[in-house]
């Protein structure tokens, strides 16, 4: 029953997605609401190795042959605990606050989709809690454009947690650009851990 | 008043600074002179002065001149003589040093504290003076003096407006101790730091208005990124923009009317317009990919900016009225945050190539493109007034520091600080005061 539900979610992800590159194939330009989702509209646009990728991760959802990505699960939300009890909790669904990215990429990868799903529900179980988004990315490119691609993170985020169900106020997006890395140091290692969006909460 | 001035303010979390400081950036001469022409810089007549001077006038402008790439200053242990008047000077004696130039002068001490500084250029070879001036100083304004003697000399010799006496903004970072964020400017040699702004969250795009009165800058100290305008020396300040979403690359248009900037309050980043006085704000893109670091071209009537609409980064040029963008670099995959030459023939940029950051320079009509750099991680240049020299930063090891090019490569050196990662210089415009 969970796990359908679950899979009915994926779909209507994957059609929505589905929906809005079939809705961009007939501009080139103009496209409001863009942020990606899950890489298909790239796919439509650029034909990058991103937009590859993210076709194969669709269908793998879709099938259901990749059910250790729909790792959350509505019995975590013990409606009992006050939200500030389960944001404190170090071993709960919610414990892992950060979400990675690949370089110059705003693509949720497959890996988080389910720690960002147990985040929606959290968040849209409890509506006096807010979240800020904070956007941010590795040193490489210039700051302005860093200040745009954190940007970019940050609204994937929100997109997924308000397709789960959390209200536009109840979240906000900031980018840090390059501004504040987690972790100092120029290696490929380092800008992997500086490549992410914090979710950073707020019980009112 | 006008609501600008209402909406100032000021947080307890910012430090401001008024007092001049005499820390300094540390200038080295990274890279040679080769084909500078030789002049001598003798130390100039303190007799007549009773007060310590702070300031050794000739050492100054002797570094002024070194910096440019354009000249080579004798090394004082090298002199051959101390004349101080034109009329002291044996001509042959400098000739035989292989000197082309002379620069001879005096400091007279017209009250307490305050000074006539007088000096002469000559020129060796023909043995006549080419120019002789007299500036009146406050002990305060002797470096700046100096820096005004050697714009004298620079425009003399190479007929090109010197930018000795302006000034740099550019930004702080401390990693230590919990992270620190410093706007400061300084004199073009490193000295007279003064810091504008601290705070505890980023601040970041130091933008100078055309008087050199005052910058924009973006600030999180409120924990988003909102736009400031700051006058220097009052340090009263305005939040022109604090939109939902990106408020980033403020640029100053040179009627001083105007900033670009960037917004994603209506989806994704774009270059917007902002009457300065009324905020009205004008939306001059509108396109699903980055637009941003907005600059406007030296006579305002259009904006140069970065976007990544046809795939990767690349500099573009939209009229300031509207209308459809034109891409204007074509070569490598990596084009991004021009400044424009203040006679609007040029940009500079960063270039990237195989995962390496340079600086460039494109002639616009030409399309003749040079590489004003050969290191790998460069950023945020920006030209001085008179087109002359690029400052740019760069990361060396763990560190940001600034650096300054000449653009006929002739010349280049560094302004670091042994406090801390300095980076996104901004040189600011001509003194307007002098």
């Amino acid at each position: 029953m969970k796990l359908s539900s679950v899979r009915t979610k994926i779909l209507l992800l994957c059609m929505t997605a589905m929906f809005i590159s079939a809705c961009q194939t007939g501009s080139d330009e103009i496209i409001e609401d863009s942020t990606t989702i899950d890489g298909v509209e790239q796919a439509q646009l650029g034909g990058s190795e991103v937009s590859a990728e993210g076709i194969t991760d669709l269908t793998a959802l879709e099938d259901g042959s990749d059910s250790s990505a729909i790792a959350f699960d509505d019995e975590a939300l013990v409606k009992a605990e006050s939200p500030q009890a389960m944001l404190d909790k170090a071993d709960s669904n919610i414990a892992n606050r950060v979400i990675y990215f690949e370089y110059d990429s705003a693509k949720i990868s497959d890996d988080s989709l389910s720690m960002i799903e147990a985040h929606g529900n959290f968040i849209a179980s409890n509506g006096n809690v807010s979240a800020r988004l904070e956007g941010n990315t590795d040193e490489r490119g210039t700051r302005e454009h860093n200040i745009a691609l954190g940007d970019r993170r940050a609204q994937s985020v929100r997109r997924l947690l308000m397709f789960q169900g959390a209200s536009a106020d109840q979240l906000e997006t900031i980018s840090y650009g390059e501004e504040r890395p987690a972790v100092t140091g120029h290696t490929e290692d380092a800008w992997a851990k500086n490549r992410r969006v914090e979710i950073v909460y707020e019980v009112n | 008043m006008n609501k600008l001035v209402k909406i100032l303010i000021s947080l307890p979390l910012l430090m401001f600074v008024f007092s001049s400081l005499n820390a300094a950036l540390t200038i080295e001469i990274t890279e040679g002179t080769e084909g500078a022409l030789p002049i001598a810089v003798v130390p100039f007549d303190t007799s007549k002065v009773a007060s310590k001077l702070v300031a050794d006038i000739a050492q100054i402008v002797s570094n002024d001149l070194n910096r440019s790439g354009v000249l080579t200053v004798l090394s004082r242990k090298l002199i051959p003589a101390k004349p101080h008047y034109s009329q002291q000077v044996d001509y042959p004696l400098w000739r035989s040093a292989e000197q082309d130039y002379l620069v001879v002068g005096r400091i007279l001490e017209k009250s307490a504290g305050q000074f006539e500084i007088q000096f002469q250029l000559l020129d060796v070879l023909k043995q006549k003076q080419l120019i002789g001036y007299s500036l009146q100083s406050s002990k305060r304004e002797l470096r700046a003096s100096a820096h005004k003697i050697s714009d004298l000399i620079y425009e003399k010799i190479t007929g090109v407006r010197g930018a000795f006496n302006t000034r740099i903004a550019y930004i702080r970072a401390q990693q230590n101790q919990g992270r620190k964020y410093v706007l400061q400017v300084a004199d073009t040699d490193g000295f007279n730091t003064q810091t504008v702004l601290e705070s505890d969250e980023p601040l970041m795009s130091p933008s100078w208005s055309p008087d050199g009165e005052s910058l924009a800058y973006v600030s999180f100290e409120n924990r988003r990124p909102e736009i400031f305008i700051q006058h220097l020396s009052t340090a009263k300040r305005i939040k022109i923009s604090g939109f939902k979403g990106v408020n980033s690359a403020p640029s100053w248009s040179p009627n001083g009317d105007f900033l670009a900037l960037v917004l994603s309050k209506d989806g994704d980043p774009d270059i917007y317009l902002m009457h300065i006085e009324t905020k009205r704000l004008t939306r001059l893109t509108r396109h699903r990919g980055i637009d941003t670091e907005p600059v406007w071209s030296s006579n305002g009537q259009s904006i140069i900016f970065t976007s990544d609409r046809g795939g990767s980064p690349q500099i573009y040029e939209v009229s300031a009225t509207g209308g459809k963008p034109r891409r204007i670099t074509f070569e490598g995959g990596y084009n991004a945050a021009a400044s424009v030459s203040s006679d609007g023939k040029h940009i500079a940029f960063v270039y990237g190539d195989e995962g390496q950051y340079k600086i460039a320079q494109l002639e616009l009509g030409t399309g003749n493109l040079i590489m004003l750099t050969n290191s790998s991680l460069d950023e945020s240049p920006s030209f001085s007034p008179n087109g002359k020299m690029v400052l740019y930063a760069s990361t060396r090891g763990d560190n940001s520091v600034l650096y300054a090019v000449s653009v006929d490569g002739r010349g280049k050196h560094k302004l670091s600080d042994q406090s801390g990662d300095i980076r996104e210089p901004a040189w600011g415009p001509y003194n307007l005061k002098q």
